[in-house]
């Protein structure tokens, strides 16, 4: 290993440090590792300034095939700035979908559909927080759900916390099924150049099988807990779906464009606009339906989380360019032998494992150069260990409270209205339905891949 | 009417705290808020509150929690925010009342009519009283006190500016050993009044 690889290694151990310890921002965390990555690993020890363009990728906005590509997609290096762009197109969407009150308006619709019973709510909730997550990020689904479903379950007086831990579990496994579902796929599917159908055709059918299954535990672990042992008697007054709807033109167009998205979503191996293209068609259509209150939308971004995603490229790619990932991709390969089941249950378990425990975003980012390295050197297909990591990283995630951003908000939500999940609640229950589902990935990927 | 006074009462552990804090609610005619804030939280979220007892005045742990978008699942942290909610929504309505830790300094500072104490002891003063109450050795008597104060000091000074036990943050700092815990409630009563009398 040569200093600009220790190095490399180092400001990466760093980043996580920073990450976990909250010491600064997480933004001006994999921003500074990703300014001392520049500096010390390219310019310093490298001295190769090739890499840092390479690595910023500003070019990319130039080329046709960033925002119009029919052909084969060229798998992306350093900043992956079409994650990043399409990114911020869905924020500003759901921004404009949240102000219009879209998703109050569904929770309380389909609660009202059921006529509030908690059953039916369990069934639908989280059957709808896993296709909500398909087409919008996990963080935002659950946030808006767990805080109607806190609110229902204080009607009804029962316990929201089974509800609030499948919600959490099945808006992760949704976002499995999808390329824009979690921001894992997003970064797998932008940098090895997949579609939206190529997930929804491989991932999408695990989810869908995983889905059918974990309903099903978590309605057996939670079905005592359901019934309503003090239900009030008399008049309750049940929130009103209609109150939700903040302007009913906003409402009407965020329906639309949030339909429009899905459709080019779907269609985007066909009509060759790439999810840059698509995110920043999503944007404008917002900001002109909304153009009152266009200046405010663009300032509820998440900022933030778009410049930690900047930052974290860069540390990514001064791991790959320094050969660290290669020596990672090496010991897996040694570990497995070369025999592909035994690598798929490595990657699958591995990254369930690292993102139960870690962030699972700088995981998949981290995993994808050695991916493509395991795969140019034993000749696996890259498909087949995109959709294995994708499955680990996604639902390892849901393991424990810490492991996905959905499981943060949940849990805090659940929290601040006064009901605690502890570490041993939340896996007691979280743990035994990620290893099932795990098993089922691993299963469906050995029998169809392989 | 009278105008209304808030006490807020930090304390080391085995100081008398708690008990110069039931006495000046007992001498004032005003609640006494410590853990039994909990209690009223619980009821106003219809859950049980013995879910939130065991996040009680407890820092949070940075390795088992995460923030996100303004949101942190720490379940400690959560717990502290609703009782300093708690605290000043009442605070807001003009009631008086004598609070028992819960960073009251901080959170209730922008308050004027908050008198801030913190009670402390000689270490022989609180070994003792600590080997009495909870009927332990000196050795284990010493453990628990160093560890419930550390304890103390990481939760305060994580969601306050000033540290734990710095006199800088509050309006009056006194050892309890000195006058004994009688002794102390009497001079911290004449101390309030004076202070009541001031505010007029």
């Amino acid at each position: 290993m040569n200093i600009a690889a220790i190095v490399a290694l180092c400001i990466f151990i760093l980043m996580f440090v920073l990450l976990i310890t909250e010491k600064l921002p997480r933004h001006i965390s994999s921003l500074l590792c990703a300014v001392l990555t520049i500096g010390l690993v390219f310019g310093l020890c490298m001295r190769d300034t090739g890499a840092i363009w390479e690595t910023l990728s500003l070019r990319s906005f130039l080329t046709p095939s960033f925002w119009f590509n029919k052909g084969t997609v060229e798998p992306s290096v350093g900043i992956n700035w079409e994650t990043i762009l399409f990114i911020f197109g869905m924020m500003i969407m759901v921004e404009g979908m949240a102000a219009s009150g879209f998703f109050r308006w569904l929770c309380i619709s389909i609660a009202r559909a059921v006529h509030f019973k908690p059953v039916p709510i369990f069934f639908i909730f989280t059957i709808l927080a896993a296709v909500l997550s398909m087409f919008i990020d996990s963080i935002t689904v659950i946030m808006f759900l767990a805080a109607v479903t806190v609110e229902i379950a204080k009607l009804l007086h029962i316990d929201p916390r089974p509800l609030l831990l499948s919600e959490i579990f099945c808006a992760n496994l949704g976002g499995s099924a999808t390329m824009c579902g979690d921001p894992p796929n997003i970064i797998i599917g932008t940098s090895l150049g997949y579609t939206f159908f190529d997930f929804l055709s491989n991932t999408g059918l695990i989810a869908l099988l995983a889905l059918i299954f974990s309903v099903l535990y978590f309605y057996l672990c939670f079905r005592k807990k359901l019934k309503a042992e003090n239900m009030p008697t008399g008049e309750i007054a049940l929130p009103n779906a209609k109150d939700a709807i903040t302007s009913k033109s906003s409402f009407i167009s965020s329906c639309l464009i949030f339909l429009c998205a899905i459709i080019l979503l779907i269609t985007h191996a066909q009509t060759g606009l790439t999810v840059s293209t698509i995110g920043m068609i999503v944007a404008v259509l917002t900001l002109l339906c909304n153009a009152k209150n266009a200046g405010k939308l663009v300032k509820s971004i998440d900022y933030h989380t778009l410049l930690f995603f900047t930052g974290l490229f860069v540390v990514v790619s001064g791991l790959e360019k320094t050969g660290i990932l290669t020596i990672l991709a090496n010991a897996i390969q040694k570990v497995s032998g070369g025999n592909v089941i035994v690598m798929i249950v490595i990657i699958l378990f591995g990254s369930g494992i690292a993102s139960a425990i870690i962030d699972n975003i700088p995981f998949a980012a981290t995993m994808i150069p050695v991916i493509r390295t395991l795969s140019s050197m034993q000749g696996v297909d890259l498909q087949t260990l995109a959709w294995t990591l994708s499955m680990g990283t996604d639902i390892g995630g849901s393991a424990t409270p810490i492991g996905a951003s959905a499981n943060v908000v949940g849990t805090s939500i659940s929290a601040k209205n006064g009901y605690p999940i502890s570490w041993k609640e939340y896996c007691k229950y979280q743990v035994p339905v990620t290893l099932l589902v795990l098993a089922i990935s691993t299963a469906v990927i050995i029998i169809r891949y392989i | 009417m009278e105008k209304p006074f808030i006490i807020s009462v930090s304390r080391e552990f085995g100081s008398g705290g708690h008990v110069v804090a039931s006495a000046l609610a007992r001498y004032f005619h005003i609640p006494l808020y410590d853990k039994n804030i909990l209690n009223k939280i619980a009821a106003e979220n219809g859950c049980d509150p013995k879910l939130l007892q065991d996040y009680d005045e407890k820092p949070r742990n940075i390795f088992t929690s995460r923030k996100v978008k303004g949101y942190c699942n720490s379940n400690e942290a959560n717990i502290a925010n609703l009782q300093f909610t708690y605290l000043r929504d009442h605070a807001d309505n003009g009631e008086s009342f004598v609070v028992l830790g819960r960073c009251s300094d901080e959170v209730l500072r922008d308050y004027r009519n908050v008198i801030s104490i913190f009670v402390l002891a000689d270490i022989y003063f609180k070994k003792e009283r600590t080997m009495e109450r909870e009927h332990l050795s000196e050795n284990a008597a010493l453990e628990l006190m160093s560890k419930r104060d550390m304890q103390r000091k990481y939760y305060h000074n994580q969601y306050c500016r000033g540290k734990w036990g710095d006199s800088r943050n509050y309006d009056l700092c006194i050892n309890s050993a000195k006058l004994g815990i009688p002794g102390t409630c009497d001079f911290l009563i004449r101390y309030v009044e004076e202070r009541i009398a001031a505010m007029k």
